[in-house]
């Protein structure tokens, strides 16, 4: 069980280093909520954004006739786009999560956690809305949901390996996976594909302790989860290497192949390294690579 | 069974090496422990079978570590042992008897022959043969009995301090029963009459070997005294190679602590038995020694004990006249200084010198009286055990001491002008000395027919005049008549030293009756036939090893056996005291040779040195014991399970290193490296920061001013900081600051004592005169209460602090307040006429005391600017002028002391120099 104040104080640190987050809205029925910061492009908003003069297919209603009369052309207004999006955040909590090879690395729940947290006050700031899937914590705005947030990321559970719960996902959000996703692949498989289905576009970020992409182990030895509900024996531990390393790589060609399917974006993150490259990398990737 | 010098208890137990290959083979293919490890990616592996099914190899130097270890453990228990003594396999038998030498020349090999000889004896309990001892300087009853009996007496059998003789080896002889038996002999080497007897008595009844050490055995004579000096004679068993030797001469300095007093080099020549050599020493030094020794040699023989045969006497002689110059003859001293002249050394002098030197005795020919002083210390050195000697003559006849009652050191009363018998103006005849009573000490002295007496001195007859006369002439009158003072005593002769009154100086019974008084010491050894019915008591007796002991209560010995009896259990040699003097009787006598034994050619002779056999197993064990554990830690070290090695080191950093010294005390460097004012830090920052500011102007003006070049000021917390540094304490007082702690006053006191000063500054223009009415006088009283001030007074108007570097007369501060106080002045302080002030106190007052507040009249910025106003307009300047340069004075006082009262004599002294 972590405990939520060291992370959100961490969270925040990590996120006080990035610009204010503005997520890329691609689809703007349904799940669009006004919000207080205009997207600089028109489209429905409070604010003024610009006249432009008419074009074909305009309808006539659009005309503003006010500044259309102060000249020959005909101009229609447009009012900035301001719309609020929900972001739901997913976590894996699984006792796979609190590994770490080495005394000096963080554990993988720990640098999850860290990078979601991160991405919720971001995008907190730019008045999105965050949520966790489920139904635990439906997305809200403000400063007490980052506080509940940091409080829902620090529960920890005891299966070995997690999947993600989809539920309670509004259609045509934005979703952010977080996990090692070395159990079963079938669930994140459902849910990116239930995900697509209701046109929700995420990304997958897979952590990984250097030692599980190095397999630095040899002699006899007796590979245990860290639930403990698996193990495995083997003689001669430097044997396996090869193959674990195919494994490993098969598994995050599958979930890069299953990204690639749905339209959600795959990146893998390790442990060893810096924290703020995986969450520019996440800026990056929920802001659509346009920039704010 | 033994390989190389190697031997082994249980050889068949070596058998096991040949199963080293098997558990090779068996250690080689048992895996590793398995390791559990932590690892998420586990649900990848979960399917993949090891392809090889050969298990993971134990290294091969791993495998070669324990086969080590086993290989250790097997041989360890073998029971190895180097150098194994092989067992004689002769006569096992037969009863075993050792005979022993147990002389003084065993004592020095004694260690070998104890480690032969138990070797010998925990044979002979493995073998079962019931062993004998027979120790011929004290020879028993043969006892067989077994050899574990026999071991644990050992300790018992060591040397005796004296030789077996021919009588003790008779009896040894006659001891050995019928039965057989083999004999191995322990010998010293030393051929004795009777050896051939015994061992051709003991080859009747048995096979007979003999262990002898080949090491020449050194012996010293009793020091003899030869022309004053001691001569001393080593000689040694078998004439060889050249040797030197040296000879210590122990003997107690002055505090009574055995030392060696000098060295005596000695050679033996090629071919010779004998070194000789002779030492010269000062009485002093002669008369204390005690032993000497060949340096290296540890026994009996090589010691040999001094006793009064080496002292000279000194004697001081003291006459009443001095003045008869030219006629020797008739000097009181002549016939004195012939008598002891060839025993003893004679001292000039004055009594008052003589008396410290502390001689054996003092004669004073005719001298009558003492002065008071003279005669209390001759009286306290006879009571130490000094010996007076008086002689009459015509000065003491004619004076009235011990006349009326007796003298303190006279032996006797004396009746007015004495007697003159045989002369020309009276009747009868000079008479003859009677015969010496046996309570005399001159008892047995021959009195030759010429001696008379035609005048003496008489005793006034007392109850206690029987008792002192120890020599009396024909009529019964006294002649030598003696008193016992303390240990010490006081012998009168009523006759003169010369020849006037009596023919006895002339004869020999005068040198014998000094001998008897032990004023002359005998150069020689008494012959047995002088010891006839005196006993000699043991005092010391020396051990076979060299050592001396106290006797105890041995018994006393009769003086006709002391000189010439053969030493023995009953005799044993030492130190022997008798009737007024000591003999030392030494295991060496003046005339012995040493000789060689010589063994028949068909008895083996063996020496005492063989390799000692060494039982190593144990390290063989310890050697496996230690492999396993670095067995362990290569296991663990394999299986990565051994503590990182950081983190080993890290710990064994934190067990090996010191604790972390103190950090530097930065204030204290400060102020050892320049002078420096301080403050008492009150804990209030406002003052402290007042304080620190006025310091700091104080130093800048006597940086301008003086050749004084203070450092930046330094806020002293009482509590932490080291005192001693700082000449000088500014001590404002506020009232709610923290009384200091006990440690704190002590250091303190110590600052105070060791020539601090500390200026207490109230603050309040000293409105109460220090009284307790104002809060900071009674603050200021409960802050000084412990410290160990001297008396005080306002300062008087030819203090010192009014003129150490300017002249001034007040004191002002920020406050123009009434005068300051310091140590009150000696009341014996007098003004001299012509001097402009007094004499004070020869130091700094250890205090001053005001209520001035001199920091903010001083306290400056750090642009020189002054802090606070004082006073008003160009008056209120002068004032800050004045406080300035009372603490210029105060630092000068504080760094010279009273320089500028000593100036004073400046004039004084110039005149002593002539300018």
């Amino acid at each position: 069980m972590s405990q939520p104040l060291p992370l959100r104080t961490h969270a925040e640190t990590e996120a006080a280093r990035l610009p204010p987050l503005l997520a890329r809205a691609e689809q703007l029925a349904g799940a669009v909520l006004l919000g207080e910061h205009g997207r600089r492009r028109s489209g429905l908003g409070d604010d003024f954004w610009q006249y432009r003069p008419v074009q074909p297919g305009d309808s006539r209603r659009l005309i503003d006739h006010r500044r259309s009369a102060r000249s020959d052309t005909q101009f229609v207004k447009q009012r900035e786009w301001q719309i609020a999006q929900s972001v739901m955040l997913w976590v894996d909590n699984a006792a796979s999560m609190r590994f770490a090879s080495e005394s000096g690395l963080p554990e993988k729940a720990d640098r999850a956690r860290v990078l979601a947290l991160a991405v919720a006050i971001l995008l907190n700031r730019a008045g999105e809305r965050v949520g966790l899937t489920g139904t635990a914590l439906p997305p809200r705005r403000g400063e007490t949901q980052v506080a509940r947030l940091a409080d829902a990321l620090a529960q920890d559970t005891q299966d070995d390996y997690g999947s993600p719960d989809m539920r309670g996902m509004p259609a045509h959000g934005r979703a952010v996976l977080i996990s090692d996703f070395l159990g079963d692949i079938s669930g994140a498989q459902n849910a990116l594909t239930s995900a697509a289905d209701r046109g929700v576009q995420g990304i997958v970020m897979q952590v990984l302790d250097p030692a599980e992409e190095a397999f630095p182990y040899q002699g006899r030895t007796i590979f245990q989860s860290v639930g403990g509900t698996l193990a495995h024996e083997t003689l001669k531990a430097s044997d396996l290497r090869d193959r674990y390393l195919e494994r490993l790589a098969e598994r995050k060609a599958e979930l890069a192949q299953l990204c690639a399917l749905t339209g959600w974006r795959y990146q893998c993150h390790h442990t060893s390294e810096s924290a703020q490259t995986a969450l520019l990398w996440l800026y990056r990737a929920i802001d659509g690579g346009q920039g704010a | 069974m033994t390989i190389g010098p190697i031997g082994f208890a249980a050889p068949w137990l070596l058998v096991a090496l040949a199963l080293l290959p098997i558990l090779w083979l068996i250690l080689r293919a048992v895996p590793p422990a398995p390791i559990r490890r932590r690892f998420p990616g586990v649900a990848l592996l979960i399917g993949l079978t090891d392809d090889d099914s050969v298990t993971d190899r134990t290294p091969w130097w791993l495998l070669l570590l324990r086969m080590l270890a086993v290989a250790a453990v097997i041989t360890g228990l073998a029971g190895p042992v180097l150098n194994p003594h092989i067992k004689a396999q002769t006569n096992a038998n037969l009863p075993l008897l050792v005979v022993l030498d147990s002389s003084w020349a065993s004592a020095r090999d004694w260690d070998q022959q104890r480690a032969v000889l138990d070797d010998m004896l925990s044979e002979a309990g493995r073998d079962g043969r019931p062993v004998a001892v027979m120790r011929l300087s004290a020879p028993e009853a043969l006892v067989f009995q077994p050899a574990d009996v026999w071991r644990s007496r050992l300790s018992g059998l060591g040397p005796e301090a004296w030789a077996p003789t021919t009588d003790t080896m008779a009896t040894a002889t006659s001891w050995l029963g019928e039965d057989r038996y083999e004999t191995r002999w322990f010998s010293d080497g030393l051929a004795r009459d009777g050896r051939e007897a015994l061992l051709s008595a003991l080859q009747d009844r048995g096979p007979v070997s003999v262990y002898e050490s080949p090491r020449a055995i050194l012996a010293l004579t009793p020091a003899a005294l030869l022309d004053g000096n001691l001569e001393l004679r080593a000689t040694r068993v078998r004439p060889g190679a050249a040797r030197a030797i040296e000879v210590a001469a122990f003997g107690r300095d002055p505090s009574g602590i055995l030392r060696v007093l000098a060295t005596l080099p000695m050679t033996f020549d090629v071919g010779t038995t004998e070194a000789i050599g002779a030492i010269s020493l000062p009485p002093e030094l002669r008369a204390r020694l005690t032993q000497f020794q060949i340096v290296g040699q540890d026994h009996a023989g090589a010691i040999t004990l001094s006793d009064d045969t080496l002292k000279r006497r000194e004697v001081a002689l003291i006459a009443g006249r001095e003045d008869r110059e030219g006629l020797e003859l008739l000097s009181p001293l002549h016939y004195l200084e012939q008598a002891l002249i060839p025993t003893a050394d004679l001292l000039d002098g004055t009594l008052a010198d003589i008396i410290p030197a502390n001689p054996d005795a003092i004669v004073l020919a005719d001298v009558a009286t003492l002065a008071e002083g003279e005669q209390a210390q001759l009286l306290e050195w006879i009571n130490d055990g000094g010996m007076l000697l008086r002689l009459a003559g015509p000065r003491l006849a004619a004076s009235d001491i011990s006349r009326q009652e007796e003298a303190p050191l006279m032996p006797v009363r004396l009746r007015a002008g004495g007697r003159s018998v045989g002369g020309a103006m009276s009747w009868g005849e000079p008479k003859a000395l009677a015969p010496f009573s046996d309570s005399s000490p001159f008892f047995g002295l021959d009195i030759p027919g010429d001696v008379s007496v035609s005048a003496q001195v008489m005793a006034q007859p007392d109850p206690s005049l029987a008792n002192r006369v120890i020599a009396q002439l024909s009529d019964g009158t006294p002649l030598v008549t003696r008193k016992r003072i303390g240990q010490g005593q006081v012998v009168l002769f009523h006759v003169t030293a010369n020849a006037e009154w009596s023919s006895l100086p002339l004869s020999g019974l005068f040198v014998q009756m000094l001998e008897r008084l032990a004023i002359s010491g005998a150069a020689s050894l008494p012959t047995a036939e002088d010891l006839a019915g005196t006993t000699w008591q043991p005092v010391k007796v020396l051990a076979a090893d060299g050592s001396l002991s106290e006797a105890g209560n041995l018994p006393g010995v009769a003086g006709e056996r002391l000189i010439s009896d053969p030493l023995g259990p009953t005799l044993q040699p030492g130190l022997y005291d008798g009737p007024e003097r000591r003999i030392a009787r030494n295991v060496i006598g003046a005339d012995i040779t040493l000789a060689p034994v010589s063994w028949p050619a068909d008895v083996p002779v063996t020496g005492l040195i063989r390799p000692a056999q060494h039982p190593f197993g144990g390290w063989l064990l310890a050697l496996a014991l230690i492999l396993l554990s670095a067995d362990v830690l290569a296991s663990l070290g394999l299986s990565g399970r051994l503590l990182p090695a950081r983190a080993a080191l890290i710990a064994l950093l934190a067990l090996g290193l010191p604790q972390d010294a103190h950090a530097q005390d930065d204030k204290t460097l400060a102020a050892t490296s320049e002078m420096v004012l301080a403050h008492v830090l009150t804990g209030d920052a406002q003052l402290d920061d007042t304080a620190r500011a006025g310091l700091l102007g104080l130093s800048q003006t006597l940086f301008f001013r003086t050749s004084i070049e203070p450092s930046n000021p330094i806020g002293v917390d009482l509590e932490a900081d080291e005192l001693a540094v700082f000449p000088l304490l500014y001590w404002p007082i506020t009232p709610d600051q923290p009384i200091p702690s006990d440690v704190a006053y002590a250091k303190l006191n110590t600052y105070l004592r060791t020539g601090g000063m500390i200026l207490f500054d109230t603050r309040d223009a000293n409105v109460s005169g220090f009284g307790a009415s104002s809060p900071n006088g009674a603050k200021l009283q409960k802050l000084a209460a412990p410290l160990d001030i001297p008396p005080l007074e306002a300062i008087p108007e030819d203090h010192v602090l009014t003129r150490t570097f300017y002249l001034l007369q007040d004191f002002p501060g920020r406050h123009a307040g009434r005068g300051i106080w310091v140590e009150a002045a000696p009341p014996d302080a007098k003004k001299i006429e012509g001097m402009p002030f007094r004499n004070l106190n020869d130091g700094v007052t250890p205090v001053v005391i005001g209520g001035n507040d001199w920091a903010s009249a001083w306290a400056m910025d750090a642009r020189g600017n002054p802090m606070f106003p004082v006073g008003r307009g160009f008056a209120g300047e002068r004032q800050r002028e004045l406080a300035y340069r009372f603490g210029v004075n105060l630092v000068m006082h504080v760094l010279t002391g009273n320089y500028k009262s000593d100036q004073v004599h400046v004039p004084a002294l110039l005149d002593r120099l002539g300018q």
